[in-house]
Formats: structure tokens, sequence, C-alpha cells
């Protein structure tokens, strides 16, 4: 039998009271409609340099690929096993690739000047990702067990110690670097790489400098949400 | 304060388009990063040098493990006068009037003596010269002890090849004792087991055994030949050719130059110069001037000189 409620919530607008209507509204007004894996991009988008981003991203999947596969048999595992070594060996080459492609991006972006148009927060969270990521291999060197791990860590205990970092992050315990780098900074790193992306879909691709709207262009997408960080 | 101009960029959602895959560039982004990291990995493998153990130390250089141990008990090795976060035996390094290490506090307690050489040596020893040793040194006064040692490090320091069978006669207490069963512990392969686990069942934090390690010379000297020195570098590089953490030049490059290079305050004095940068890059869309500078690079005109060659810039 149907009530009347059911009847009205058919027809009405959902009530502003609402949070799960709010919060679906709120997640897609966080990029203009159509821009979450849109099929076309802007003219000026043409040169190498944008394959970096992306390449990051690829080798990033294949670094946590190789991760999980090296944590499923534990720390050791690649010392005593020609498999996990050609594991770790993927996860090593993986990880060079990966900042590698990063560093370019980010110098590129920097040439770019890529922080124009409300982007400041874009360049922000990349760059901290960039920090992350550092941290993330550092972690990876220190818990290798082996001479590396060994001098790695007692040289940069040091560095950290001088600033009083050292007292809280040990380089040379074991296993807080275990935990740090297959864990908490994995997921710092996530989350950042995830809104990195979110706000590049928001504001799109930062267009040349000093470039204007030619004439007959669309008028722009219509964008909600609350970004509110203007970069002069 | 000069006002910076308004960004004045158009939204990018007003620009005409062209066709463009984000989902099939990234799989062959993918595709190709998996090719690629195969091949390094096939060709090139990883380097995987063993740890270095305490019994491989005893072996290879007695003579340095004897000193290690006789500084440990003089309080006159790296560890036992560190500072925090091991002990207070000093405040540590300073960036001008901030102790920044001391500020951290002593959150890993060391008391190299006792941890190091005493403590181990009691638990293990079963031989009546050790424990007669022991004895005697529990017995004598601080003083007593640090005169004993010091006096030792100091003759070891001056015997022919550093060795402690060439070392002078002298008043040194039972530390000579102390060091050749601190060797014979060692060359068991019982002493890491003991650092590690502190008395526990599982062994997790290797934070004393690796201190131990680094306060002797066996360490670096392997590191060394492996271009792992600080003045080499230092952590950048990794065992064998490989690239290792080429990312960190940012931080390696200032110990290669004066003053960090002979600086007493090297570190905290070059990890704050690489913070500082660090902020900077961060905060660059904020900072003027600094904003403005990819303009008058040029560099731009390269990457979007296509745009540019057909609407003018």
């Amino acid at each position: 039998m149907t009530t009347t409620g059911d009847h009205r919530s058919r027809t009405e607008a959902p009530d502003a009271g609402n949070w799960s209507t709010g919060l679906a509204r709120w997640i897609a007004g966080l990029v203009p409609r159509g821009q979450w894996l849109p099929g076309r991009q802007p003219a000026y988008v043409a040169s190498w340099i944008y394959v970096f981003g992306v390449t990051t991203l690829a080798a990033m999947v294949v670094v946590i690929g190789t991760g999980i596969l090296l944590s499923v048999r534990g720390a050791n595992w690649w010392h005593h096993s020609a498999i996990g070594h050609f594991v770790n060996s993927l996860h090593l080459w993986s990880v060079e690739l990966f900042l590698a492609a990063m560093t370019v991006h980010l110098w590129g972006k920097f040439f770019m000047a890529a922080w124009r148009g409300r982007r400041g927060m874009t360049w922000f969270t990349g760059v901290l990702t960039f920090a992350a990521s550092i941290g993330t291999a550092f972690t990876g060197y220190v818990m290798q067990n082996n001479l590396d791990s060994q001098w790695i860590s007692t040289q940069a205990k040091d560095g950290l110690n001088a600033v009083g970092v050292g007292a809280r992050f040990n380089a040379m315990n074991f296993s807080q670097m275990v935990l740090w780098h297959v864990s908490l900074l994995p997921l710092v790193l996530g989350v950042l790489v995830v809104l990195h992306l979110l706000l590049v879909r928001r504001h799109g691709v930062v267009p040349p400098i000093g470039a204007t709207v030619p004439d007959g262009s669309e008028e722009p997408v219509e964008m909600s949400g609350t970004a509110t960080e203007e970069v002069r | 304060m000069a006002r910076t101009p308004r960004d004045t960029t158009p939204d990018s959602h007003a620009f005409p388009t062209r066709p463009y895959d984000l989902v099939k560039e990234f799989c062959i982004a993918l595709g190709a990063v998996i090719v690629i990291v195969v091949i390094l990995a096939a060709v090139f493998g990883s380097p995987d040098e063993p740890a270095v153990t305490y019994k491989q130390w005893a072996a290879q250089d007695p003579a340095d493990l004897v000193a290690t141990t006789a500084g440990e008990l003089a309080g006159s090795s790296t560890s036992a006068g560190y500072g925090p976060p091991y002990n207070t035996a000093s405040d540590g390094q300073a960036l001008g009037p901030l102790t920044l290490q001391k500020w951290g506090g002593v959150t890993t307690p060391v008391d190299a003596a006792n941890y190091f050489v005493i403590a181990p040596l009691t638990d293990a020893a079963t031989d009546p010269a050790t424990r007669s040793a022991l004895s005697r040194w529990k017995g004598a006064s601080p003083d007593q002890q640090t005169a004993w040692a010091s006096a030792y490090v100091d003759a070891l320091g001056q015997a022919p090849d550093n060795d402690p069978a060439k070392v002078a006669a002298g008043d040194y207490g039972p530390v000579p004792q102390l060091c050749a069963a601190e060797v014979r512990l060692a060359s068991t392969g019982m002493l890491e087991g003991r650092f590690t686990t502190g008395g526990a069942f599982y062994g997790t934090d290797s934070t004393r055994s690796l201190l131990f390690l680094a306060d002797g010379g066996y360490l670096e000297s392997l590191a060394r030949a492996q271009y792992l020195g600080g003045d080499q570098w230092g952590m950048m590089n990794e065992t064998g050719n490989y690239p290792g953490q080429p990312w960190l030049w940012f931080v390696s490059l200032w110990y290669q130059i004066p003053p960090f290079s002979t600086s007493d305050n090297a570190d905290v004095q070059v990890f704050t110069i690489a913070g500082v940068l660090f902020l900077i890059l961060l905060l660059v869309p904020w900072i003027p001037g600094l904003n403005r500078l990819p303009r008058y690079l040029g560099v731009h005109r390269l990457v979007w000189r296509d745009w540019h060659s057909r609407h003018g810039s």
C-alpha cells in the first residue's frame, strides 16, 4: 500500500536537511559536470610534459602492487628467495621510475606556473605528495635488513635527532620503519594523491601563460562547490 | 608593499577542446611502466649486501671492536656522549640559541657502558676470569672506572696498528679483560640478539644494536668502500652501481660544502636549510615575485609552442 509519505518523497525536492542527499550533492559538485573523466581536453593540452603526470600515477600503481607482493611473505622473504629478490627489484625500479616521473612532472608544472587560476592547492597537494613519497621511499631503504639499511639509518639518525624529530621518528627502529612504510605513509600518500587528482579535475588543466579564450569559444562550465582560494 | 598583479588566468573549461582519452592514456602508461620496470629488474636486479654482524666484526676487525668497547666503558664513544634522544651527556646540536635536539627529549635511553658491555657480559660470562673482571669493575667508583677505560683507550690509540696485544703496560684495571670478553661474546653470534631484544622475547627494535655498530669504525670502513661515506654523498647512494635515492640531493649537497662540511652543528643546519627550501617550494604560489618567475624563464613557450603558434603569445 502506497503511503502519502512515499508519494511525497518521489515528487518533492530533496529535503535541505537530509545529510545523505547533501553529501551526494557536495560530491557531485566537487568537479564540474562531465569533468571527472571527460572525453576531451582543452586544445592547448598538447605536449609531452603532460605524460609525466599520468606516468607518475601508473608507476605508483606498480609500486603499490609490488609492495603488496613483498608484504605477503614478510620483510625478509626477498633475502632468501630468487622470486622474492626479483619482486624486490621490481619494487625498487618502479620507485625509481615513480620519483623520476614525479620530479619531471613537478618541475614541468613549475615552469608552467601551474598554480595560476585558483590552482594553488593543486600545487600544494602535489608538493606534499612529493615530500610524502620521499619519506615513504626513505623508510623503505632503512627497512631492507642489509648493509644499506644499517648505514643509511645510522647516518640519517643524526639529522633527524638534530632537529628533534628522531626522538619520535626513529630510523633505526626496524618495526617502526616497517609500519610507517607499509601503513602510515602510504595512507597519507593515498589521501594526498586523491586530493590532488580531484583538484586537477575540478579546475582543469592550467591554460598557457598569457592565453585568452579565443573568440567564439563556449561558455565556461558551471561549477558548484566551495572553492575559495585565489592565487594572486 | 607593492601589489602583485591580479591573476587573470581564464577558466580552462572555456577554451576550445580536442579529443583526449584519459583512461587510455593511463593504461598505455601503465603498460609502458610495467615493461620498463620488468626489463630493469631483470637486467640490473637490486642490491642486497648482507647486513654486518657482530660475529663478522669480531672476526674481521677485532681491534676495532676492542677499541669501541673501551670507548663505551670510558664514556668517550659517540653514543655515550650523544645527548638526546639517548642520554643527557650533552645537549646535542644547536641552531644558534635553539637546542632542537634537546627539546626532543630522551626517548630511547642508552647507558652505553652498562647496556653495550657490562649487562651482556654479566648475562653471558661463565668463565672465572671474566666474572672476576666484572666484579672488580662494578666495585670501583665511577671515576676509577673512567680513569681505567680512558687510559686503555689512549693506549690502544698509541699501540702499533691499534693492536690490543701491543698495548703498553699501564693501569687499565679490568678493562682489557672486559674488552676481550666482549670480542669472545661477539664471536659466538649472540651479541646482536641481546641488543635487539633487550631481554624481551620478540626483538623488533634494532636501535641499540645499530648504535653500538655505528660507534665502531668497521661499519664505516665497509660503507666507504661502497662509496657511502658522508663526504661521498652519503645516504643518497646504495651499495653497488644503483641509483639509490638521488632525490635526497638537496640534503646531501650541503654536507659537501663549507661551512657545513666542517661544522659541529652540520646536521641541524643542513636539515633546517632543506626544510626552509621545501617550505619555499610548497608556498611558491603565494610568494610574490617567485610565483611570477616562470613567466620570465620562458620554458612555458616550449610547452605551449603549438598553442602559441596558432593563437599568438
